[in-house]
């Protein structure tokens, strides 16, 4: 498989407060009221935010910030305290853990990888609905997770953009 | 002090040890949720944190509300007026009607020493937005402890019910739709009489009666109220329409679908219901087979 060039340009660190700033601008995303079949398609912002830095950054965030967030997403969705919890630290584990072979390869490679962990994060709440009682949801429930992959690319290019140095101005 | 490595080295327990620890955290608050609702006040502290990120993720849609009621046309609103008009002719007319009626009502139901009907205040408050969440219809609502908003007082718009206050927080409440699979509202059939209980499906815009004998009268087009003998909500209120009834004679019951009447799902604005008066102690069965009281699962 390809390996990725771009990967070897030299980034800025990036700062605390910026990956403080992306989880709540998910947390926000995933409150906006959707409804109907969007709510089918949309992606969980907040997993796929709390993956892209565990694989990124994986020494500035860690499984207390996935874990806290699964709880806000518990009191916001008013499901079952914990479900999300449990599914974010699970997440988190697999992007630490991956973080340094998903970092060597290019953009498409990193969807393969992305998308059976988004799968894994649904697998897992949906495994706690069911053993608290609910109905299997149908197939259209995992939709949300290859989304996410899709978005991965704009994502990774986003984030990135604040640790670009940015040229000097003093060389022509 | 001297032995330890330097921090260069001291990385903390391994990923694998710190997932443990925290799926296990997870577990033991899923556990203590479901199983014994110990969880009330973590989860009213918790609400605390995220409620000016819910008010905010409200708020474009509320704006793009208000500013699209800015930009009315003037022969809109005139067509409303006009509108309006006939309808508060129409409705005054019905209303003294119904003044009279209630008067008659009255004195007939003191004559019979019957209760008054109950007649609930209510509260209006706005959606803000809808769970998340596929496996369940539940949307939360901007009114919460603070305004005396208590779980369990139905929610209804101008045409019927709509749902139930199923857990309050400080500002906000969450509403469980009469849609969602597993919520339960005990019904009347207008037409008849025949009493019945109408379930959600988890599915938009079907509901279903459960356990109707093959023989029951059921038609399309019967329209169901609520029953009033759960004591959650105040009888009268319509609920839904019959749609479809099948009977086969393979199975013990008859499957009958309704559709909810009020906008379940279409609503920005709904009404709390006031909780609704105490209802008198059910009568000590024998001791041997004492009816556990059910609670609802949430």
């Amino acid at each position: 498989m390809a390996l990725s060039t771009s990967r070897q340009e030299l980034l800025l660190p990036v700062k605390p407060a910026f990956i403080a700033l992306t989880l709540v601008a998910a947390l926000l995303a995933n409150l906006l009221p959707w409804s109907g079949w969007m709510l089918w398609v949309v992606p969980d912002f907040v997993a796929l935010i709390v993956l892209y830095w565990c694989i990124e950054e994986p020494r500035k965030i860690g499984f207390f910030t996935a874990w806290c967030l699964g709880l806000l997403m518990d009191i916001a969705d008013g499901s079952l305290f914990g479900q999300h919890a449990l599914a974010y630290s699970i997440l988190a584990y697999a992007g630490i853990v991956l973080h340094r072979r998903v970092q060597r390869f290019s953009m498409a490679p990193q969807i393969l990888h992305v998308i059976p962990l988004l799968l894994l994060t649904s697998l897992i709440v949906l495994l706690v609905r069911v053993l608290a009682g609910a109905d299997f949801p149908g197939y259209a429930y995992f939709l949300g997770s290859f989304t996410g992959a899709a978005l991965w690319p704009m994502l990774s290019y986003l984030l990135k953009l604040p640790q670009r140095p940015r040229p000097d101005p003093d060389r022509v | 002090m001297e032995h330890t490595p330097p921090p260069l080295f001291r990385t903390g327990p391994t990923p694998l040890a710190r997932l443990m620890i925290f799926a296990m955290l997870s577990v033991v608050l899923l556990i203590a949720d479901a199983r014994f609702n110990y969880l009330t006040v973590l989860r009213q502290i918790t609400a605390v944190v995220i409620y000016p990120l819910q008010r905010l993720a409200a708020a474009p849609a509320a704006m793009g509300r208000r500013v699209s009621d800015f930009f009315v046309s003037h022969s809109a609103l005139r067509d409303d007026n006009q509108r309006l008009t006939e309808q508060n002719l129409a409705l005054a007319q019905a209303a003294q009607q119904a003044r009279a009626l209630e008067q008659e009502n009255a004195n007939l139901r003191g004559l019979l020493e019957a209760r008054a009907r109950i007649s609930a205040p209510s509260r209006f408050a706005e959606i803000l937005y809808a769970a998340r969440d596929p496996f369940s219809r539940k949307v939360m609502i901007d009114q919460g402890l603070q305004h005396g908003i208590q779980p369990g007082q139905p929610v209804g718009d101008h045409i019927g019910i709509i749902g139930q206050v199923t857990r309050v927080y400080a500002w906000l409440s969450e509403v469980t739709l009469i849609t969602d699979k597993g919520h339960l509202v005990p019904v009347l059939n207008l037409r008849t009489g025949l009493r019945a209980v109408l379930a959600g499906t988890g599915d938009d815009g079907r509901l279903e009666l459960r356990f109707i004998p093959l023989t029951a009268d059921f038609q399309t087009g019967d329209q169901l109220v609520t029953s009033g003998i759960d004591g959650v909500y105040p009888p009268g209120l319509p609920v839904a329409e019959v749609i479809n009834v099948e009977r086969n004679t393979a199975y013990l019951f008859a499957n009958v679908t309704c559709k909810p009447l009020a906008g379940v799902n279409a609503r920005a604005q709904v009404l709390v219901l006031g909780p609704l008066p105490a209802m008198t102690e059910r009568p000590q069965d024998a001791p041997a087979d004492t009816p556990k009281k059910k609670k609802k699962k949430s």
